[in-house]
């Protein structure tokens, strides 16, 4: 188990008052997770001893700067177990990630009579870049529904996935419903109709192992600053066979073998789809956030968020007029809980909520279809990491009380 | 802070709006929403033979923030030409609203219904 006291040592911004006398309860980690000391510290590291360009110099600081952010790249391969490095395209977020799978792999092979598939629980990131490739190239885009107990309608899946879907774009963890979805199922199925499969790792890869090769995926994304990492860096997993064979997305430095006025030829694995200077001391500070994670132990980190979504459950379901989305049992979700609250608009649930230091989301969550299906607007979503405790669980329901004494509920 | 922002008469307005409904027939209507959280309002106005806004409903769905919002605007811009409407802007709403401290996110909830409202107009004018 997490000795979550020491955990919470690791992260100065939990000694940060949310209003003066008001201390942070840290409840948005799914939106972005806060960093430990030990990856701002690596970053900050990169830019007082060792700053340069990376993959170019030949002088000291350059070679040490191309050797750990490449290490950081190792250590990410190892994290969700890839076969090998050359299949971690350091990307900036998942939406990226999905960016240039639709753009390059989309562009190359979808046509008129193709179909894409992905589900009524993605984010925005594993829709709108389908949606816009789709659109190009004459491809049509279906989705699987999910049931009223938040979880994929398996029926739907097994007649949407016909011998016309090129590829199941799906998310293994929903960022609103908190569903768990069972990913290697998933990624058989697209297989036994011929398609190719690609997984949304954004909630899950902060929150459990995750071993690429076991899912048998075919590509994922994931972003760096939902576990523990800084933003502007993500991944974008790919089999090597499939992404040697798609087209370069972006062009410039880096990405090239030799460029000619006329004509360039391309950069081997994982550069052909790096173009430019990369974001290295976000690169750095990602390979310190999967140490970090390493040295809790993934299973650990599961086993917390199991043990406090458990409590939110029960705490939530006392609260009166709350309703939760999605499942029921922490067993079948991952670290969130999203809620809505009759007659208490999701908007003024985090206003009330941040008078007493706590930090929520409200809003559509990026997944404005899935509100839609479930006929509300919005609705404000509490999120666990290693750091949460009971005693911040129990600040949030006293809190939501009080949210609806003031509206007089 | 929420003695302020939740103060009895948006959280009266919250509970019952002023000039909520549709309008049918209307001489325009709008609908818009804050992409940010969700939050829609639906605006529809009949004018009179001198262009001023005889009657005019809302609809939507929103925090007490937008939907109070909703309710003032409506009635301050009663009677007025949509030349008058046009020139109304976001510091508008918030006065309305008479709440000092509102952050910039929730800025966007007390001034979706005068954006909304001017929209339809421009359509008109
Ligand atoms: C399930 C899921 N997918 C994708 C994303 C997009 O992540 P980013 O904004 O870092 O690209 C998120 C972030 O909210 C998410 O929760």
């Amino acid at each position: 188990m997490l000795d979550v006291q020491k955990v919470r040592a690791d992260f100065p911004i939990l000694n940060v008052d949310a209003h003066p006398d008001v201390p942070l309860v840290y409840l948005d980690s799914a939106a972005s997770s806060q960093k430990p000391i030990q990856v701002i510290e690596a970053m900050n590291s990169y830019y007082q001893e060792y700053n340069a360009n990376v993959h170019r110099g030949i002088h000291r600081l350059s070679e040490e700067a191309t050797s750990v952010y490449e290490g950081a790249r190792i250590k990410v391969q190892k994290f969700i177990n890839a076969p090998s490095h050359e299949e971690v395209i350091l990307v900036r977020n998942a939406t990226e990630g999905f960016n240039l799978l639709a753009y390059s792999w989309g562009g190359a092979n979808l046509k008129p009579g193709d179909e894409v598939l992905i589900t009524a629980m993605e984010h925005h990131a594993n829709i709108v870049p389908w949606q816009i490739v789709c659109e190009q190239t004459g491809a049509t885009l279906k989705h699987v529904p999910f049931t009223d107990e938040g979880t994929l309608d398996m029926d739907a899946l097994d007649e949407l996935l016909t011998e016309k879907t090129k590829i199941f774009s799906f998310t293994a963890a929903s960022n609103v419903l908190g569903t768990i979805n069972p990913t290697k199922e998933l990624v058989a199925k697209a297989h036994a109709v011929g398609a190719l499969a690609a997984v949304d790792g954004a909630q899950a890869v902060p929150h459990a192992n995750v071993d690429v090769q076991d899912w048998n995926c075919d590509f994922m994304a994931f972003s760096s600053h939902k576990m523990c990492g800084p933003t502007g860096i993500g991944v974008l997993y790919g089999k090597a066979e499939l992404l040697n064979a798609m087209p370069p997305w972006m062009g410039g430095g880096d990405m090239i073998r030799r460029v000619t006025l006329e004509k360039s030829t391309y950069n081997d694995l994982p550069y052909k789809f790096e173009a430019g200077t990369p974001a290295i001391a976000e690169g750095i500070g990602l390979g310190a956030a999967v140490d970090y994670l390493n040295a809790l132990g993934m299973d650990n980190v599961h086993a917390h968020e199991q043990a406090i979504t458990s409590y939110a459950l029960e705490a939530l379901s006392e609260v009166d007029g709350l309703t939760i989305l999605g499942p029921k049992t922490a067993a079948e979700r991952g670290g969130l809980v999203a809620f809505t609250i009759d007659r208490l608009h999701p908007h003024d649930i985090a206003q009330l909520l941040d008078e007493d230091g706590i930090a929520v989301r409200a809003g559509h969550h990026c997944a404005m279809p899935m509100h839609k299906i479930m006929g509300i607007g919005a609705s404000a979503r509490a999120s666990f990491y290693v750091h949460t405790t009971t005693d911040e669980v129990d600040a949030l329901v006293t809190s939501l009380n009080r949210a609806r004494k003031v509206f007089r509920l | 802070m929420s003695a302020d922002m939740y103060r009895e008469m948006i959280l009266d307005l919250y509970e019952n709006p002023l000039n909520h409904g549709e309008l049918d027939p209307c001489t325009f209507s709008h609908e818009e929403d804050n992409p940010l959280c969700g939050d829609v309002v639906k605006i529809d106005v009949l004018l009179d033979d001198d262009k001023k806004i005889k009657e005019i409903k809302w609809s939507g769905d929103g925090c007490a923030i937008s939907m109070a919002s909703a309710s003032l605007m409506t009635d301050h811009v009663k009677g007025m030409t949509i030349e008058e409407v046009m020139e109304l802007n976001g510091q508008d709403a918030v006065d309305l609203l008479g709440v000092s401290n509102l952050s910039m996110g929730r800025v966007k909830c007390a001034t979706l219904s005068i954006k909304v409202l001017k929209a339809g107009a421009s359509a008109v004018q």
